[in-house]
């Protein structure tokens, strides 16, 4: 353990593994990775169903061997790792605060940071969700550690609310391992997951949906013994004698994931109350120079590719920081316009050669959509999509030429039918 | 056989206890659940009372005054987080800056200092938080906060390292005299005889007073319910604020907590038996209410939502002497707000004035009241933390990432008195599992070192004792 690097990556998941390498690849080779669980791999290491790399390697594979390709990536590059390591606070000057059994508390200096520490679940106590606070209530995502980590399964008959990714793997995972799961319940009109996870988790187990519903009620004393759900109307309020009950011992709350950022704070960097995370260039620089921010502590991705593919631009842009130093910015405003929740990035800075992929999400479910990133009056790029849903993220690509055109705020919109 | 028999392992029953082991007597404390500290202690606003909410001449009064006076000291000798944060009563209207006039004279009859009626400016300055629509309030700087489940474990804990026994999952359900002891007896099957019982059961202390044979203790149970805000929000106020009461009730607090979190609540509803359940109405009052008290509260960082149960006896009032039917038999009873401020005081008028002029004990010379620090690690300068985890690595591993708790500082609380033995028992010990994330990263790492301490399967593993197992089973 040195006391200072060139390149320090907090947090050794897919999106630190990624930008680690392509750090190295890019000509930096003073990288150090720290990474507070046992070994590396992040929350890849619980997802063993498959479905990763489908886009970015053409095959099918499940999480832990997504994370092998980057992990022996490092290992092949002998890029330093200190695991069991949780970083303290982060000062805009890159100045790294951690703790670990082996050092204590120490400090090191780096030249540049790249911000990896991806998400955590939002919990059953957040939403306020009344009733009896017994065991066998968990976030989709823990009782997946339980059972695909530690060997345990959490309970036997099964009420989940929410129909994002976690709350679909789980209802089928929960199902192989002998449970049953009653219901899935979402309190939107539509799914959040990957229409995929919809066919392959619950209608290929008869698992039901319930669209427009929520949890009201938890009952048990010690333990779980059933849910209430409610069918809401539109403002989300649940309606009066629409109240069904489910006997049960175990609820699952896939009800969203928060961007991990306290670091983030801590160092004073701003983030955007869209996304959570950080404000950032396309070269994922944030508003600290020297600082970068990619996977999902950036933005919540639905599919690790995309993790990586950002997570590399991050790690080249931080190699290119430490080699050439503090470039000087031309920037422009990117805005999310009609029916568009967030764009990252949110800003651009016209310097920087290259095109760039605009990342970003509807705010409802659309059909015939017209996506459109103009400036002004002028329209620089459009797209068609049939559907387009809040749960799938799109993208749209600006290229060099038209972003070096562009004098002011570039405005993502999307229109319906058009 | 021991000279004293603690029944309830509450606040109460914590600070009696130890005061008990100021002097040359065998006492010990049984609790009915898993673990001290789970009945009404657990859920509790945390305030240090000034004192003038409680009607004159009553005993409430009487030792609310003494115990803010004694909490200070008390706190800070079991290393205990306490604060003088002050309190206001907010008024929304002249009426109630009337009512404000007669909380301050019934406070100043009950022995409270200091207080006095501020107007609009002081307050805003006090308080910028406050709702434009608040004209005043009542401003008591005696006022404070301390950690009630804090207070209840350490007071156990050093009762028990002066000697003090500890049985737990010790429900009592028969008490016989036999002559000049009483043997009380377990639905498990253990018994345990002493000279003389000191009923400080909470919501149980009626059943406990007529299982030895007395009926005149009715008690009755009034729930409460809390929203809690993320400690980033723990700037937001800084004084407790309280409401004026008027005919339509007594509103809610809003307060940090000595951890800086935010706690809103409790309501206050009339229940048949004890039931911790939150509901829709309940907390969609506490929600209604901090927006009259406060501009724009920062609901959106809410973490959690939890009930609590008032145990108040039918006289309106504690009730702290012996048993007029039943010698020997002390009641601790009807101990509801300001319990917690009452506590240090009431232990010291039980072991004192009671217990102490039936057995004429001697003094424990070497009873020492002094408790470790109650600091949190990530408290500690990087000097200190480094001198720790050089003897001991395990405080270089954070398991509760939220709340910075290491894996040292979960051993601890599982090995030291009152030793944890389940989930929910690290986490009101360590703070694990009351950050953010609710448990959602550090409960299985948590469970892990439990069972690896206790020697016990990871399914024997529980939240709060039996029936309440983290896992039920092992995967396919």
């Amino acid at each position: 353990m040195k006391n200072s690097y060139d390149i320090v990556v907090i947090g050794g998941g897919p999106a630190g593994l990624a930008a680690a390498i392509a750090a190295y690849d890019n000509g930096v080779k003073d990288v150090l990775i720290l990474e507070r669980e046992d070994g590396l791999g992040g929350i890849l290491n619980q997802c063993i169903h498959n479905g990763f790399g489908l886009t970015r390697f053409k095959e099918s594979l499940s999480g832990p061997e997504y994370a092998a390709r980057f992990i022996d990536g490092v290992k092949e590059r002998n890029i330093e790792v200190c695991t069991q390591t949780t970083v303290l606070s982060l000062t805009k000057e890159k100045t790294v605060t951690a703790i670990n059994a082996e050092n204590g508390v120490f400090t090191l200096q780096a030249k540049a940071v790249v911000l990896a520490m991806g998400c955590r679940e939002r919990s059953r106590g957040a939403l306020n969700v009344a009733g009896s606070r017994p065991s066998g209530i968990y976030s989709a995502g823990t009782a997946q550690k339980y059972v695909n980590i530690k060997g345990y399964i959490p309970g036997k008959s099964v009420v989940i609310l929410g129909s994002g990714d976690i709350g679909l793997i789980m209802a089928r995972r929960m199902t192989l391992e002998g449970a049953k799961v009653h219901a899935v319940c979402e309190i939107m009109p539509y799914s959040s997951g990957l229409k995929r996870n919809i066919a392959q988790c619950l209608d290929d187990f008869g698992i039901p949906l319930y669209l427009n519903h929520t949890i009201t009620k938890i009952e048990g004393e010690k333990r779980v013994t059933g849910v209430v759900v409610s069918r809401v109307d539109e403002n989300k309020k649940p309606i009066k004698g629409t109240e069904k009950h489910f006997d049960c011992d175990t609820v699952l709350f896939s009800v969203g994931l928060i961007p991990e950022n306290e670091l983030t704070k801590s160092a004073e960097i701003p983030l955007s109350p869209r996304t959570r995370g950080a404000v950032v260039y396309q070269n994922r620089e944030t508003e600290a120079r020297g600082v970068f921010a990619c996977g999902n502590v950036l933005q919540v991705h639905d599919l690790v590719d995309f993790v990586s593919e950002e997570s590399e631009l991050a790690g080249k842009a931080a190699a290119d920081f430490v080699q050439n130093g503090e470039s000087v910015r031309n920037e422009i405003e990117v805005v999310n316009g009609k029916n568009i929740g967030y764009v990252v990035p949110q800003r651009l800075d016209k310097n920087i050669k290259g095109n760039v992929k605009l990342f970003f999400r509807a705010t409802n479910a659309f059909r015939d959509c017209t996506i459109t990133a103009k400036c002004g009056n002028q329209i620089l790029m459009q797209r068609k999509k049939k559907i387009v849903v809040p749960g799938e993220m799109e993208t749209l690509i600006l290229t060099e030429t038209k972003l070096a055109e562009s004098n002011g705020t570039i405005e993502v919109e999307l229109e319906e039918g058009v | 056989m021991f000279d004293v028999i603690v029944i309830g392992g509450g606040v109460i029953g914590g600070t009696v206890l130890r005061e008990l082991t100021k002097y040359r007597l065998s006492v010990c404390l049984v609790e009915k659940e898993n673990d001290v500290c789970m009945g009404q202690s657990k859920a509790n606003s945390g305030i240090v009372h000034a004192g003038f909410d409680a009607a004159v001449g009553s005993l409430k009064a009487k030792f609310n005054v003494d115990g803010n006076k004694m909490m200070p000291a008390y706190a800070a000798e079991l290393g205990v987080k306490y604060l003088n944060n002050g309190s206001l009563v907010l008024a929304f209207s002249k009426e109630e800056m009337q009512t404000l006039q007669e909380l301050k004279a019934r406070g100043e009859s009950n022995g409270v200092p200091d207080l006095r009626v501020i107007d609009q400016a002081t307050l805003r300055e006090k308080e910028p938080n406050v709702s434009e629509n608040a004209v005043g309030a009542l401003y008591a700087p005696t006022g404070g906060i301390v950690c009630p489940y804090g207070l209840t474990i350490a007071a156990i804990g050093n009762a028990m390292d002066n000697g003090a026994e500890l049985f737990t999952d010790f429900e009592v359900n028969e008490i016989k005299k036999n002559g000049s002891s009483f043997a009380v007896k377990s639905a498990d099957g253990r018994e345990v005889e002493g000279t003389l019982v000191v009923n400080c059961a909470g919501l149980a202390s009626g059943k406990i007073a007529a299982l030895a044979g007395d009926n005149d203790v009715r008690i009755g149970a009034r729930k409460g319910e809390y929203i809690l805000l993320d400690r980033e929000s723990g700037n937001f106020v800084s004084h407790t604020l309280f409401c004026t009461p008027t005919k339509k009730g007594k509103g809610i607090l809003v307060t940090q907590t000595v951890d800086n979190n935010i706690l809103l609540g409790p309501t206050s509803e009339e229940m048949e038996k004890g039931n911790t359940d939150t509901s829709e109405t309940g907390l969609a009052f506490i929600i209604d209410k901090v927006r009259g008290m406060t501009k724009n509260p920062p609901l959106y960082n809410t973490i959690t939502s939890f009930a609590g149960v008032r145990a108040y006896s039918d006289k309106h009032d504690f009730i702290i002497e012996e048993s007029k039917t039943v010698k020997g038999l002390i009641h601790c009873a009807g101990i509801e707000s300001p319990g917690l401020t009452s506590a240090p005081a009431i232990a010291k008028y039980v072991a004192e004035e009671i217990v102490a002029k039936i057995l004429n004990p001697q003094k424990n010379e070497t009873f020492n009241g002094k408790r470790e620090k109650d600091y949190f690690f990530k408290d500690l300068s990087t000097e200190e933390k480094n001198v720790i985890i050089k003897k001991d690595p395990s405080y270089g591993k954070i398991v509760c990432r939220c709340e910075q708790i290491t894996e040292g500082e979960i051993v601890r609380a599982i090995r030291e008195n009152p030793p944890a033995k389940n989930i929910d028992a690290v986490k009101r010990r360590t703070r694990a599992g009351m950050g953010r994330c609710q448990g959602g990263f550090c409960q299985p790492h948590v469970a892990e070192l439990i069972a690896r301490e206790l020697g016990i399967p990871f399914e024997k593993v529980t939240k709060n004792g039996n029936g309440s197992e983290i896992v039920v089973g092992v995967s396919k």
